[in-house]
């Protein structure tokens, strides 16, 4: 077991990689009442065309299948997971994003018995014909939840407008058209392909004894055989750098408009420290531009274009990364075109350095802020595990960022050919 | 289990929670007055004009750029109900300094600048900047009508709205879109006067710091009137009128939210609060309860089907999303969920499993600076005070007889449907 100690943060780490490739992080938090426990692949809803475990081909799988599979995984022969939990005391959950799959406990008692259940229900996968089916009416209901809400709708709008091929495209939770076709004999090909322990990573946050707990999932672990697995092939979708429509327009029955700006980032570094400091620049120049202290942000909401619904935020993960920037507003059309004179009329010269360093300064605050909360770690530190990066370099990195990395993004991503608008509008307008 | 010291500074009751746990402190300012018609909207623009300018920062971009400096303090308010009573809140979190670089006193700051925020607000002449107002009137137009377009949210409040007609509780805490056009910089300012002088006010503080200078603090920046003891507002909820009542609406959703509203007939303030709180676990709190296994697991209804007590009013709410052709269905397996309570239709192990799962819903609350707070705040609201260490032993005494007893008295009072514009009610497509 390794120990990396976060003077500047407090913090100590413990790691160790399991025999067959499962990498395990414990982060004792004295204090907390809660432990918080995520097990997670990597593995989402855009790994939709890959070579199965133990097969040559590449194979396309229906859409939304990784998130029918986390569903799934809940139920076994005797009852559902769910169940055990609650008896335990604890709190379960999963989640599927576009590049990972999670599944999560909290508990403030019984933590042992949680964490092998935790690790015991996602090895052990059950999936009948008769269960199948029957979760495709849940889901289905959760798709016609998504349907109507047109936060959701711009949101992802805006997301398919800005690619062409990339599964990205493609909500997460499939269509209720795609999801008939999944089947049994599918879901097993998945688990076995994207659920090796050598492409999944466990973290554990709370008031544990990290050596008994390492110890705890060395012995799990040594219980359990898996076969040989070489790295996962995913197909690699050509995607053009540029947008694929420069606007969506879809009408709902509501009574405001909404409006959402994409940016697409023409290219995003693969991995490691680099794709961190990518990202940190591209929420930093967000932050400058459309902040609340920011004159845009002013100028906007005084014109009643923006209200507290207004947000911005950039999400870059495997191979794409993307920035949204709008939300309510009572002109769509002007609120996009106003974004957008912000966006390329932007020129990182014009920054003054005091500006620049107070946006850091809100930026490293709001990163301390974030480490109150065990998900917020667990989560976020397993999504940049997955990319050679680290949460806790954050700080650091933060301190380092120069103008010219600001500049870079800017350069590469506010332009015309980089932007696509999504707009919902009142039906009949 | 949590160290909260209570401390009277003149009118502001001081809560203080010292711990080191979290990289930040949490200040959260609290004005509760009763629930009415004549002052909701005025209380719903009030935090809003406030967080907009100072007389040091009158305008949003100073005032936010300022706390930007403070390595990005967070400042957020909003309203809510509990029971009839309209609470503002206003929060500050900011950076624990020694976490930093820089040893900037970043609390003392922060309280220094709450304190300006309530007392020295950005003026025009001795009342509100009228363009401020004028902006958040319009802000919170938007936020009224919001709520429209989020079907989840629009169903609560429309069964809400339906279930407590005629009662303060139908109010909804961001106030009433027709009053929004009458408000001026000057009523809104006088409005500022009195709920200055009258509202009970309450400042908690979370964080790495002693109650001596969080007192400190407040004598020297917190200079209010006394107030007259103000008569409680009585939160507890009518009994319904007769038959029960159902309340269709049709738009353009391909989901239907079926939500139902009861009274429960017990409240905080009553010995039974531990067993309603078990009643409602049992029944549809968590993802071991009934409505999960029956509406969802069982019958592949719905995605979501859960309830929600308030338990100030006295009210019991269940939602859920379900296909519009099955709203017999789903009505029929929730009224049996109900009747199985009254029967006392459920195992040892469902008792033991809620039990298990309250106390860690309550634990894992209290590590959140936020969530201390809210359970913290219950008993500033109710005459009935419960300590944190009762909440555990409470619910651990709790007896079937006890649920049973609770569900007895729950009575069902309206059924809100929102469907789509073709289905009708029995399920079969209209032409």
């Amino acid at each position: 077991m390794e120990k990396r100690v976060y003077e500047t943060l407090h913090e100590e780490l413990f790691y160790e990689k399991m025999d067959n490739g499962l990498d395990v992080y414990i982060l004792p938090k004295k204090g907390f009442n809660k432990t918080y426990a995520t097990f997670t692949t990597n593995y989402g809803s855009v790994d939709n065309q890959f070579v199965p475990l133990g097969k040559t081909e590449m194979k396309r799988v229906p859409d939304g299948i990784a998130h029918f599979l986390e569903h799934k995984l809940f139920e076994k022969e005797d009852g559902d997971v769910f169940q055990q939990f609650s008896k335990q005391g604890a709190s379960a959950n999963a989640f599927t994003t576009f590049t990972r799959t999670a599944y999560l406990f909290s508990s403030t008692d019984n933590v042992e018995k949680n964490l092998e259940t935790l690790i015991d229900f996602v090895q052990t996968p059950y999936f009948s014909d008769k269960t199948v089916e029957k979760e495709k009416g849940i889901i289905g209901q959760e798709i016609r939840m998504y349907d109507d809400n047109p936060d959701w709708r711009v949101y992802f709008g805006a997301i398919e407008s800005m690619y062409h091929n990339h599964p990205v495209k493609i909500d997460i939770a499939g269509t209720v058209e795609s999801i008939a076709q999944i089947t049994k004999e599918l879901l097993y090909e998945c688990y076995e392909t994207f659920y090796h322990p050598s492409n999944m990573l466990l973290f554990v946050v709370g008031p544990v004894d990290e050596q008994k707990m390492m110890q705890q999932i060395r012995d799990n672990q040594a219980k359990k055989s898996f076969p040989q697995a070489p790295e996962v092939k995913r197909f690699a979708y050509e995607e053009p750098s540029v947008v694929a429509e420069k606007k969506k327009v879809i009408p709902m029955h509501v009574q405001t408009n909404k409006c959402f700006v994409g940016i697409k980032a023409p290219s995003v570094p693969e991995a490691g420290e680099q794709k961190l400091r990518h990202e940190l620049a591209f929420h930093v120049a967000l932050d400058y531009l459309f902040g609340k202290s920011s004159p845009h942000y002013e100028r906007l909401y005084r014109e009643g274009l923006i209200d507290d619904t207004f947000m911005y935020d950039y999400t870059e993960e495997r191979g794409f990364g993307f920035a949204l920037i709008g939300g309510d507003t009572r002109d769509a059309e002007r609120l996009a075109s106003e974004i957008q004179t912000v966006l390329l009329s932007f020129s990182s010269e014009a920054v003054k350095k005091e500006e620049f360093e107070r946006v850091k300064k809100k930026k490293i605050g709001a990163f301390l802020r974030a480490l109150n909360s065990p998900e917020y770690i667990a989560n976020q530190f397993t999504r940049y595990a997955f990319y050679g990066s680290n949460l806790f370099d954050i700080l650091p990195a933060l301190s380092s960022l120069a103008m010219d990395d600001i500049a870079a993004v800017a350069s590469s991503c506010f332009r015309d050919s980089q932007i696509a608008v999504c707009e919902v509008v009142p039906k009949g307008q | 289990m949590v160290d909260e010291k209570v401390t009277a500074v003149g009118p502001v009751r001081v809560h203080t929670i010292s711990t080191d746990k979290y990289k930040t402190n949490t200040i959260v300012w609290k004005m509760k007055a009763p629930l009415a018609k004549e002052t909701v909207t005025l209380r719903a623009l009030l935090p809003y004009v406030l967080q907009s300018g100072t007389a040091d920062y009158p305008s949003v971009k100073a005032l936010r750029t300022y706390l930007d400096e403070l390595y990005g303090a967070t400042l957020n308010v909003d309203l809510t109900k509990k029971g009839e009573h309209h609470i503002m809140t206003i929060r500050i979190d900011v950076a624990n300094e020694r976490f930093l670089p820089e040893q900037t006193p970043l609390l003392a700051k922060a309280f220094q600048f709450l304190a300006d925020l309530l007392f020295r607000p950005a003026l025009d002449g001795g009342r509100f900047v009228t363009d401020i107002v004028e902006q958040e009137k319009r802000a919170l137009r938007q936020r009224i009508q919001a709520v429209y377009d989020d079907k989840m949210r629009y169903a609560n409040m429309r069964l809400v709205e339906e279930m407590c007609k005629g009662e303060p509780y139908a109010l909804s805490p961001n106030g009433e879109l027709e009053d929004v056009d009458g408000i001026t910089a000057e009523g809104l300012y006088r409005y500022y006067e009195r709920a200055l002088a009258e509202d009970e006010l309450d400042l908690y503080v979370i964080g790495d710091v002693a109650e001596e200078a969080v007192l400190h603090a407040v004598k020297q920046r917190f200079s209010l009137p006394d107030r007259p003891k103000r008569e409680r507002a009585s939160s507890v909820s009518v009994k319904p009128q007769g038959e029960v009542r159902e309340v269709i609406e049709r738009q353009d959703v391909k989901q239907g939210k079926l939500n139902i509203g009861y009274r429960t007939n017990v409240t905080y303030e009553d010995d039974d609060y531990y067993a309603l709180q078990m009643f409602n676990g049992i029944f549809g709190g968590f993802s071991h309860s009934k409505l999960f296994i029956n509406v969802r697991e069982k019958a592949s209804l719905a995605y979501y089907a859960a309830s929600r007590l308030e338990s100030h009013k006295g009210l019991l709410m269940v939602m859920s999303g379900i296909e519009p052709a099955n709203y017999e269905k789903a009505r029929r397996i929730i009224d049996e969920q109900m009747q199985a309570m009254k029967n006392g239709d459920f195992t040892d192990e469902e008792m033991a499993q809620t039990k298990a799962v309250i106390r860690n819903q309550l634990l894992e609350t209290l590590d959140t600076p936020r969530g201390l707070v809210e359970v913290l705040y219950h008993n500033v609201v109710s005459t009935r005070k419960r300590p944190i260490d009762e909440w555990m032993a409470g619910t651990d005494q709790v007896t079937r007889e006890d649920v049973v007893r609770v569900a007895d008295k729950v009575e069902l009072d309206t059924v809100y449907f929102l469907t789509g514009m073709e289905a009708t009610k029995d399920g079969k497509t209209g032409v």
